[in-house]
C-alpha cells in the first residue's frame, strides 16, 4: 500500500457527507424556472388496438400545456427506441427486431405502455388532465406466458411475427453433447422457472429536459447509469439532435441495478416535448408506474440435463430455455438470456460438452432486460440446482460431487466449451474456506436440534463464476453489440498537485468517488481528499459507456490507472529536466521523483507547479500542463467466482423460512476498499435472497395485469428477513489488467438464489422434496410440506 | 389555507392547499429536498421526518395537519455542538458504511433517531424489526443495522455526558 488512503485501505466514503445531511442532488430535486410537469397516460390493457384519443376536455383545462400522442411523435419524425444489441439465431438469421415507438402507436403491447403525455403547470393538474383524456381501445387477447406465446394460434404481439419468436439462439457443440449423453451412466434432470423480478431501485426514474432556443442547446437530466450512451442513442437515433448540442446529466442517482442502464422511451419523449413546447418539462415516475414501465428482470423457463459417469464426473450438459422479452426489445434485452447466460453454464466445472438453446420470446408484459447479475444468476441457479439433484440421485455428497468436477487452480487459464477463457481462479480454495466458515461438518447436529423444535433445517451450497468487466469491444461486436465497451478517464492534475478525475463510468451507490480516488492516491502518493472524481455529465466528461455488468473498476479503473501512469511518465520527464538527470534514472515513489542513488528529489507538487509555470522546462520537447486521457478496452472479460453457503430453518406449521446464516467467499481480484466490497456483497446477496424468498412479479394469465404492481404486493426484502452475512475474499489476480481487479457489484446476486434455494430444498429433503421454484414463500412451502406429510402418512 | 409551523427550528407561514402532503410542502415549497419519495403506498420510509419529535412518513400526512407543529427533516439535525458537526446518528451511518446510493438514507436516519429515543440498549433484532417501514435496496441492511446500534449508543453516551 502506497499510503493510508491507497489500494486496500478500508477508508470511509468521501461521498457520504452530502447524502447523510440531505444534500444529495437527485433528478427529482432539480427545479428550473418556468418548469412544467408531465404525466404519462398508460394503457390499462395488455394488448389492444388504439382506436382514438380525445384530449379535448384535458386541453380545455386552464394550466394544461399540451397532450401529446404517438401520432404527434410520428408527425415530428421521431424515431423508435433502438435496441443496442442484435443477436443471431441458429439459422444464421438476425433476431426479429420490431419497432419500439416511444409512445404507443396503433397498438399497445403491455399494461403500462404509454399512450399519451400530458404536460401542465403542476403535477396535480397533469394528473387530473390525464384522467380526462379519453382513449378508445379495442381490447385484444393477451399472451403472458412463454409456453403459451409459442403455441400455434397464440395472440401475436407483433402482427408480422406470428409465432412471437424473436430469436432461436444456441451455443455449444450439440453433437458432442449428444454423444456425451449417449455414453452416460446417469442423467440428472430438472425443469425450472427463474421467476420474473422488478428491480426497484429506491429512487424512481425521472427525467427533466431543457431546450435553449437561442443557442440550440438541449439538456436532459436523467436517472441514468450511462448518460453518454443515452446522449448517443437518443440524440442520434431517436430525436436527431446533433451531439455537440446535447448534454445529458445523470446527477446523484438512487440505485440502478441495471434498471437504469437502458435508454428509455420516457427520456426521449420528455426531451422531445421540451423542444417542441419550448418549456422545461419534468417527469418523475411514481412507484406503481415504475412497476409498469421499468424494464424487469429474469423470467426464464428451462429444462436441463446433466450427464454423468458412474463416479459422478460431469460428461455433458444440455439446456433448453425460454426467455421472456416482454412487449418490446429493451436496450440490452436480447443479449441477457443469450450471451450473458449460455457462456456461463460451465460454471467452475470441467464439463467437456455443453449445448444450450434459448428461445427468446415476445409476450404482452413489461419488457425484460438486465437486472443485477443479468443472465449469470439464471445460469448459476440452473447449474447449481442441477448439481444438487445429480448428487441426490447418485447418492453422492454435495461437496464431493462439486470437488470431483471443479477446475483445479493449476488449470487456469481455462478454456470452457462455451466460448469463455477464464484467466484466473481458485474455486476449490473458495469452497474450502466457505465450508470451514459455515461449519459445514457441524450441520447434522444443528439439523437434529432444529427438528426437536418442529423446524426443518437445511444447508445449501453454491459455487459460481461470473463473466463481467463488460467488455472486450471486439468480442462484444462479434456477439452483436452495437457499440464499443471500453471506458475512458481523464486525470487533470492542477498546478497545486490536486487532482480532478473525469471518468465515463457512473456511480449510483457503488462508492466510486472513494474507490477511484484510492487508485489515484495509491499511484501518486497523495491523500484521497486531494482527489475529486467527476462523472455523470456529458459536458464535463469526454465520453464513457457507463456503469453496469460490474465494469466500472475493471474497465473504468483500468482507464484511470493508465491515465495516472501517463501523468507519472510525463512527471518523470519534467523531473529529469529539473534534476538534470537522465530520465531512466528518475524513480517515482511515495509522491517523490528522485534520482536513483542520490538524495536529490522533487515532490509531486513541485513537478505539477513546473508543468503549469514552465520557466525552467523542456519546452522544446514537452508540452506544458499536466492532464492525461486514456481509453481502455479490455482484452477479456473478468471472471470473479466463489462459493456461498446458506443455512435456513423452515417452520413446519407455517412454511416460513428463516435465513439464519450466509457465508460468501469470493474471488474478486484485487480489493481496493474492503469496506465497500463487503457493502456490495451485502446488497447483492440481499437481492438474490429476495428472489429466493419473497420477490416475484406475477401477471394474470388472462388479462395480462401485473398483480404484484406495488410494494403492497411485491415483497421487497426487509431488514428482518436477512441475517448478518459473513463476507470473505479469497482472491486471485485478474491476469489481463494492471490492477488485477475483477469486479464485485453482481457476485452477491449471482451466487445467492441458488445457495438459498439449495438450502431450502435440503431442509425439505427428508420429506422427499427435490426442487422448489422461487420464491420459497410461506404459502408455497406450507402446501409442499402439507402434501408431503399427507403422502408420507398414506405410505 | 394559512399554515404556521416550525421547520428545522425556523418559523414558517405558508398558504397551502388543504390536500397538500407534508412531503410536498417540504420538498416543493420549502426546497428541503433531503426528504425523498420512494413509493406511493406509504411503505418505503424514504420520506420519514419528525413531527414534534416523533418519526412520521411525510407522504402519509397532510401539511395542514402539521399546524403549530415542530417539524424536523434531515437538513435540521446536524449542527448541535458546532456548526458543521454531524448528529451522532449521521456520524454512525458514515462510520459504519450504512449507505450506498443515499436515497433511503435521510428516512433511515430520521427513523433511527426516533428508535434511539425509545431504546437505550437495543438488540439487533429490535433494530431489524423497527426497520419494517424503511426499505433499502442497496445495503442488505447489515451496515444500517450496525450504524443504528452504534448511533443509538453514541446518542445515549452524548446524552449522559450532557446530563452529567
Ligand atoms: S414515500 Fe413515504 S413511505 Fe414511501
Ligand atoms: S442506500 Fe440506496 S436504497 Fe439504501
Amino acid at each position: 500500500m502506497g499510503n493510508i488512503t491507497g489500494i486496500g485501505a478500508a477508508i470511509l466514503r468521501k461521498e457520504d457527507q452530502r447524502f447523510i445531511t440531505g444534500r444529495g442532488n437527485y433528478v427529482a430535486d432539480v427545479k428550473l424556472p418556468g418548469m412544467t410537469y408531465a404525466v404519462f397516460l398508460r394503457s390499462p390493457h395488455a394488448h389492444a388496438r388504439l382506436l382514438g384519443i380525445d384530449a379535448s376536455a384535458a386541453l380545455a383545462m386552464p394550466g394544461v400545456v399540451a397532450v401529446l400522442t404517438g401520432e404527434d411523435l410520428k408527425a415530428d419524425g421521431v424515431g423508435g427506441i433502438p435496441c443496442g444489441w442484435g443477436i443471431t439465431g441458429k439459422d444464421g438469421l438476425a433476431m426479429k427486431e420490431p419497432p419500439h415507438p416511444a409512445i404507443a402507436h396503433g397498438k399497445v403491447r403491455h399494461v403500462g405502455d404509454a399512450v399519451a403525455l400530458v404536460v401542465a403547470e403542476s403535477v396535480d393538474l397533469a394528473r387530473i388532465a390525464a384522467d380526462a383524456v379519453v382513449v378508445e381501445y379495442e381490447v385484444l387477447p393477451a399472451v403472458v406466458g412463454m409456453v403459451d406465446a409459442l403455441k400455434p394460434g397464440a395472440p401475436a404481439v407483433f402482427e408480422d411475427i406470428p409465432d412471437n419468436l424473436c430469436c432461436d439462439w444456441e451455443i455449444g457443440d450439440r453433437a458432442a453433447t449428444d454423444a456425451a449423453f449417449a455414453s452416460a451412466a446417469h442423467v440428472a434432470k430438472i425443469n425450472l422457472v427463474n421467476n420474473r423480478l422488478v428491480g426497484n431501485p429506491m429512487e424512481p426514474r425521472a427525467a427533466i429536459a431543457l431546450y435553449e432556443r437561442s443557442t440550440g442547446h438541449t439538456t436532459l437530466w436523467s436517472t441514468s447509469q450511462f448518460p453518454h450512451v443515452v446522449k448517443l442513442l437518443m440524440g442520434n437515433f431517436v430525436l436527431g439532435i446533433p451531439q455537440h448540442k446535447l448534454r445529458v446529466i445523470a446527477p446523484d442517482v438512487g440505485g440502478g441495478f441495471g434498471v437504469k442502464q437502458f435508454h428509455y422511451a420516457e427520456e426521449a419523449v420528455i426531451t422531445w416535448a421540451a423542444r417542441r413546447l419550448d418549456v422545461p418539462v419534468k417527469w418523475v415516475s411514481e412507484r406503481s408506474e415504475g412497476f409498469l414501465s421499468d424494464a424487469q428482470g429474469r423470467d426464464h423457463v428451462s429444462e436441463a440435463e446433466l450427464a454423468l459417469d458412474e463416479t459422478g464426473k460431469f460428461l455433458g450438459l444440455r439446456v433448453s430455455t425460454l426467455a421472456n422479452m416482454g412487449g418490446y426489445l429493451s436496450t440490452f434485452g436480447p443479449n441477457i438470456p443469450t450471451n450473458l447466460y449460455g457462456p456461463l453454464l460451465a460454471g467452475v466445472y470441467t464439463t467437456p460438452a455443453i449445448y444450450c438453446e434459448v428461445k427468446v420470446v415476445f409476450t404482452n408484459t413489461v419488457p425484460v432486460d438486465a437486472y443485477r447479475g443479468a443472465g449469470r444468476p439464471e445460469a448459476t441457479f440452473l447449474l447449481e440446482r442441477l448439481v444438487d439433484i445429480a448428487a441426490a440421485q447418485l447418492g453422492m455428497d454435495r461437496v464431493a460431487i462439486r470437488r470431483r468436477n471443479m477446475i483445479p487452480a493449476s488449470a487456469y487459464p481455462y478454456q470452457t466449451p462455451v466460448m469463455m477463457e477464464y484467466d484466473s481462479g481458485d474455486p476449490s480454495g473458495c469452497l474450502d474456506r466457505a465450508l470451514a466458515l459455515a461449519d459445514w461438518d457441524g450441520f447434522p447436529a444443528r439439523r437434529a436440534e432444529a427438528a426437536t423444535r418442529g423446524r426443518y433445517r437445511g444447508i445449501g451450497l453454491s459455487t459460481y463464476v461470473e463473466a463481467c468487466g463488460l467488455a472486450p469491444s471486439r468480442i462484444a461486436g462479434r456477439l452483436g453489440a452495437r457499440g464499443g465497451l471500453y471506458e475512458s478517464a481523464t486525470v487533470r492534475v492542477h498546478a497545486t498537485g490536486d487532482v480532478t478525475v473525469l471518468i465515463g463510468t457512473h456511480c449510483h451507490g457503488q462508492g466510486h468517488e472513494t474507490t477511484f480516488a484510492q487508485i489515484v492516491s495509491d499511484k501518486l502518493g497523495i491523500p484521497a481528499d486531494k482527489i475529486e472524481i467527476v462523472f455523470g455529465d456529458t459536458d464535463k466528461v469526454q465520453f464513457g459507456m457507463g456503469t453496469y455488468g460490474s465494469r466500472s473498476l475493471s474497465v473504468g479503473g483500468s482507464a484511470l490507472a493508465k491515465s495516472v501512469d501517463k501523468v507519472i511518465l510525463k512527471g518523470r520527464k519534467i523531473a529529469a529536466h529539473l534534476l538534470e538527470a537522465g530520465e531512466p534514472d528518475i524513480v517515482f515513489e511515495d509522491g517523490k521523483f528522485s534520482v536513483t542513488g542520490t538524495d536529490r528529489s522533487l515532490k509531486f507538487e513541485e513537478i505539477c507547479l513546473a508543468a503549469y509555470i514552465p520557466h525552467n522546462y523542456p519546452l522544446e520537447v514537452l508540452e506544458p500542463g499536466l492532464e492525461e486521457q486514456s481509453f481502455y478496452d479490455p482484452v477479456n472479460f473478468t471472471f470473479p467466482g466463489g462459493a456461498h453457503i446458506a443455512e435456513v430453518e423452515i417452520e413446519a406449521d407455517t412454511g416460513t423460512v428463516h435465513l439464519l446464516s450466509y457465508v460468501a467467499v469470493d474471488d474478486i481480484g484485487t480489493v481496493i476498499n474492503p469496506m465497500i466490497v463487503a457493502g456490495q456483497l451485502h446488497g447483492g446477496i440481499a437481492q438474490g435472497a429476495g428472489q429466493a424468498l419473497c420477490e416475484t412479479a406475477v401477471y394474470d394469465e388472462g388479462s395480462g395485469q401485473l398483480l404484484s404492481g406495488s410494494f403492497m404486493d411485491y415483497a421487497m426484502p426487509r431488514a428482518d428477513i436477512l441475517p448478518n452475512m459473513k463476507i470473505v475474499t479469497h482472491s486471485t489476480r485478474c491476469t489481463h489488467n494492471d490492477l488485477g481487479v475483477k469486479g464485485c457489484g453482481e457476485v452477491g446476486t449471482i451466487g445467492s438464489p441458488a445457495t438459498v434455494m439449495n438450502a431450502v430444498v435440503d431442509a425439505l429433503s427428508p420429506l422427499g422434496v427435490t426442487h422448489v421454484d422461487m420464491p420459497a414463500s410461506p404459502n408455497k412451502l406450507w402446501r409442499i410440506i402439507k402434501a408431503a406429510r399427507l403422502a408420507q402418512a398414506a405410505e | 389555507m394559512e399554515l404556521k409551523l416550525t421547520v428545522n427550528g425556523r418559523k414558517v407561514a405558508v398558504d397551502v392547499p388543504t390536500d397538500m402532503l407534508l412531503v410536498d410542502l417540504l420538498r416543493e415549497r420549502l426546497g428541503l429536498t433531503g426528504t425523498h419519495v420512494g413509493c406511493d403506498t406509504s411503505q418505503c420510509g424514504a420520506c420519514v421526518v419528525h413531527v414534534d419529535g416523533v418519526s412520521v412518513k411525510s407522504c402519509t400526512m397532510l401539511a395542514v395537519a402539521a399546524q403549530d407543529a415542530q417539524v424536523t427533516s434531515i437538513e435540521g439535525i446536524s449542527g448541535a455542538g458546532g456548526r458543521n458537526s454531524l448528529h451522532p446518528m449521521q456520524q454512525a451511518f458514515h462510520e459504519n458504511h450504512g449507505l450506498q446510493c443515499g436515497f433511503c438514507t435521510p428516512g433511515m436516519i430520521m427513523s433511527a433517531i426516533d428508535f434511539a429515543n425509545r431504546h437505550t440498549e437495543p438488540t439487533e433484532a429490535q433494530v431489524r424489526h423497527w426497520l419494517e417501514g424503511n426499505m433499502c435496496r442497496c445495503t442488505g441492511y447489515q451496515n444500517i443495522v450496525a450504524a443504528i446500534l452504534a448511533g443509538t449508543a453514541a446518542m445515549h453516551a452524548t446524552a449522559s455526558v450532557e446530563a452529567a
